[in-house]
């Protein structure tokens, strides 16, 4: 349909001796609304953080717009990182700053906008969030739906060309998750932005994603445009959707089987 | 908010630089220092016992200088010491006696400044020619022991 | 041997760390407001434990040491005691010790935490630096109080010995300043204590951020860092005490 903006070739990564990525290839066209699925664990947080350029693979590369992430010195690197807004699972909200001064930080830090176009910018942010009554709490006075609805604020307040939500969903009410769901299609319709959305809610993510990935084990085991996914009824996406134990995906945390250890333990 | 951080920081800053004046003028001798109007003189010793640099220098028991330096001269085997006087002392005679003495019995060493009677000042950088050296405990010591004993002696003590 | 190199590994990360944040000072310049705010809570926060241990410590001295001068004699010699002792020995260690536990540790736990709720790494996604935004502002804040306190603990503690000694013992108040305006040296002895106050001011404001920054990012990761901190930056003030000691008084 259209170019691709982020490129990630056999990419390797393992913590301590946990193999984390065997060998993951993927493409995330630009303007389009990629969903990452993948149980508990797989390392979706992993993977945005090494398109972020947080982490470095031991093989691989990441190409995000034409720049292979991991050879861009600092400066280059933070350059890049302006074009790119991150929505942590946790929010990730500065907790000595308020909700308003929160938005405005990458606004003060990378521009040189005036207090008042500043605020207006930022009260119109909060707005689309559904926030705009709360811009004088302090972090600690929000719930943990509304932290992440300031946080989705912030990533925004740049005006970025890609944006990548860590689990924006859980912890919402319904009301919001709606209003969530369409502010991501919205903003990626209107700012023609490239989303990355990683996410457990299935139903919600399957309703507004153009393509999806799936995790496993360290590779990629299902990846197609959504429609080829419902109607492919593949395994994975059963399991998924239905929420099973059993199936292709393992449920369990690598390591020594159950049994074993239990007889270990009863020697 | 923001004010008031800055009034308070203000306020702990000050304090601490009220703290390091008092310090430096109220509780050392910074403020009794003043390096700028004085004069060199010199005066070689055979013994300076301990005295150091930064010992004071005192007339009349008042401290008009220190000493500045300390050297040996190698051709006369002489301590050679450097004293800064204060310039407001100026009225030094010619024939002005040096002696290294002792504050108290077990204090510091100090040069002490016995004006004579020459009409002729000493002047910036002149030496003076009279000097009494340190009396070192231990050679007085020795010598009254040695007194003693010889006193001893003629009294047919049993020591 | 295992040990050692995980030591080693520290010790080298420390210093890689240690050098991005001098790497990050000189561009504080530019927004100082970053380090009022961090004066605020190291500096402010730490002045009235300051002030009243420094008068405690002060008021001691005399006591401790009018009764055994009056036993020599020498009780116009106690200002003088008292003023070298706290401003050689007393007002830098004493002054590092508290600092250490009173900012130190809060450093450590404030970045700490910072890092576990992802606030540091949602820095570097917004691409502002952590180090020059967070940690260097806090370092840098620390380096400058210490000295500040310290001067201020050994002034309070002159003030507290004066209180004690003239008001109370009755030293004669003449003898007490002269006899040190006399002998205590500024650059032997005040310069010195400075210096000392300078070097505990760094070491400690590097062993906080650096704890807090490398801490594990958990609760319990952050305990522990925040209490290494407390240990490790009060053995290292006691430590290098000795050897500033040995070679500036010697
Ligand atoms: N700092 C770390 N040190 C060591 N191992 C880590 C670290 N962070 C994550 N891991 C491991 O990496 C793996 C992937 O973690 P990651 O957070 O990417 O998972 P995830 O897919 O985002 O899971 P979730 O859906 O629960 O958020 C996990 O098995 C975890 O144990
Ligand atoms: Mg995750």
């Amino acid at each position: 349909m259209s170019e691709t903006l982020i490129k990630i070739r056999n990419l390797h990564f393992s913590r301590d001796h946990l193999k984390i990525f065997d060998g993951v290839n993927m493409d995330i066209r630009a303007g389009s609304i990629t969903a990452v699925m993948g149980p508990s664990g797989t390392g979706k947080t992993t993977l945005l953080k090494l398109i972020g350029g947080q982490l470095t693979p031991d093989e691989g590369e990441v190409i995000v717009d034409g720049q292979k992430v991991h050879q861009l010195n600092r400066a280059e690197l933070y350059q890049l990182r302006k074009k790119m807004g991150m929505l942590f699972q946790s929010g990730a909200l500065l907790t000595d700053l308020n909700v308003f001064d929160n938005i405005a930080f990458p606004l003060r830090e990378h521009t040189n906008l005036s207090p008042s176009l500043i605020r207006s910018m930022v009260l119109l942010k909060l707005q689309a969030v559904g926030l705009s009554g709360a811009h004088q709490l302090m972090p600690s006075e929000l719930s943990g739906g509304m932290a992440r609805r300031v946080a989705l604020a912030r990533a925004l307040a740049l005006d970025p060309m890609m944006i990548m939500y860590d689990e924006p969903f859980t912890g919402q009410d319904p009301i919001s998750l709606g209003v969530l769901v369409k502010l991501i299609q919205d903003t990626n319709q209107a700012l023609g932005l490239t989303s990355i959305l990683v996410s457990h809610d299935v139903e919600e993510t399957m309703s507004i994603a153009d393509d999806v990935i799936i995790l496993s084990d360290g590779k990629v085991v299902v990846e197609g445009s959504r429609e080829e996914i419902e109607r492919s009824g593949s395994a994975y996406v059963r399991q998924f959707v239905h929420g099973e134990a059993d199936g292709p995906v393992p449920f369990h945390y690598p390591g020594e089987a159950i049994d074993e250890l239990l007889l270990k333990a009863a020697k | 908010m923001f004010k008031s951080i800055e009034l308070s920081v203000g306020v702990f800053v000050g304090i601490g630089l009220a703290a390091l004046f008092m310090l430096a003028m109220q509780a050392s001798n910074l403020a009794s220092l003043n390096n700028d109007g004085s004069y060199e003189i010199t005066a070689r010793f055979d013994n300076i016992g301990g005295l150091k640099v930064r010992s004071a220098v005192k007339v009349s028991g008042v401290k008009v200088g220190e000493v500045s330096a300390i050297d040996y001269d190698t051709e006369m085997f002489e301590a050679v010491v450097t004293m800064q006087v204060d310039d407001q002392y100026q009225q030094f005679p010619r024939d002005t006696i040096a002696s290294i003495f002792t504050s108290g019995l077990l204090g510091e060493q100090y040069v002490s400044l016995e004006p004579g009677g020459d009409e002729k000042l000493l002047g910036n950088q002149s030496e003076i020619r009279h000097t009494q050296s340190a009396m070192v405990l231990e050679q007085l010591i020795g010598q009254f022991i040695f007194n003693q004993g010889s006193d001893k002696k003629d009294d047919n003590s049993p020591f | 041997m295992k040990t050692l190199s995980r030591i080693l590994t520290r010790l080298g990360r420390g210093t890689i760390f240690l050098a991005r944040t001098l790497a990050a000072i000189p561009q504080l310049f530019v927004r100082f407001g970053l380090v009022t705010k961090q004066l605020h809570s190291v500096g402010v926060h730490t002045l009235i434990i300051i002030i009243v241990a420094g008068l405690f410590v002060g008021m001691v001295l005399a006591l401790q040491l009018h009764y055994t001068l009056t036993t020599f004699g020498a009780e116009d010699t106690l200002g003088l005691l008292v003023d070298l002792a706290l401003v050689r020995e007393l007002g830098p260690v004493v002054a590092a010790l508290l600092f250490a536990g009173r900012a130190g540790s809060a450093l450590t736990a404030e970045i700490g935490l910072m890092k576990a709720t992802e606030q540091l790494s949602g820095l570097e996604m917004m691409a502002v630096d952590p180090i020059e935004r967070i940690i260097a502002p806090r370092f840098f804040a620390g380096f400058l109080a210490l000295p500040l306190l310290a001067a201020i603990f050994s002034a309070v503690g002159i003030l507290g010995g004066y209180m004690v000694g003239v008001d109370l013992l009755g030293v004669d108040a003449g003898a007490f300043w002269s006899q040190i305006q006399d002998k205590v040296d500024f650059y032997d002895d005040v310069l010195n204590g400075i210096i000392k106050s300078i070097v505990f001011g760094f070491i400690v404001s590097w062993i906080a951020v650096f704890e807090g920054y490398d801490c594990v990012p958990t609760s319990e990761g952050v305990a522990r860092a925040t209490t290494r901190t407390v240990v490790n930056s009060s053995l290292a003030v006691l430590g290098m005490d000795f050897v500033l000691t040995a070679i500036m008084f010697n």
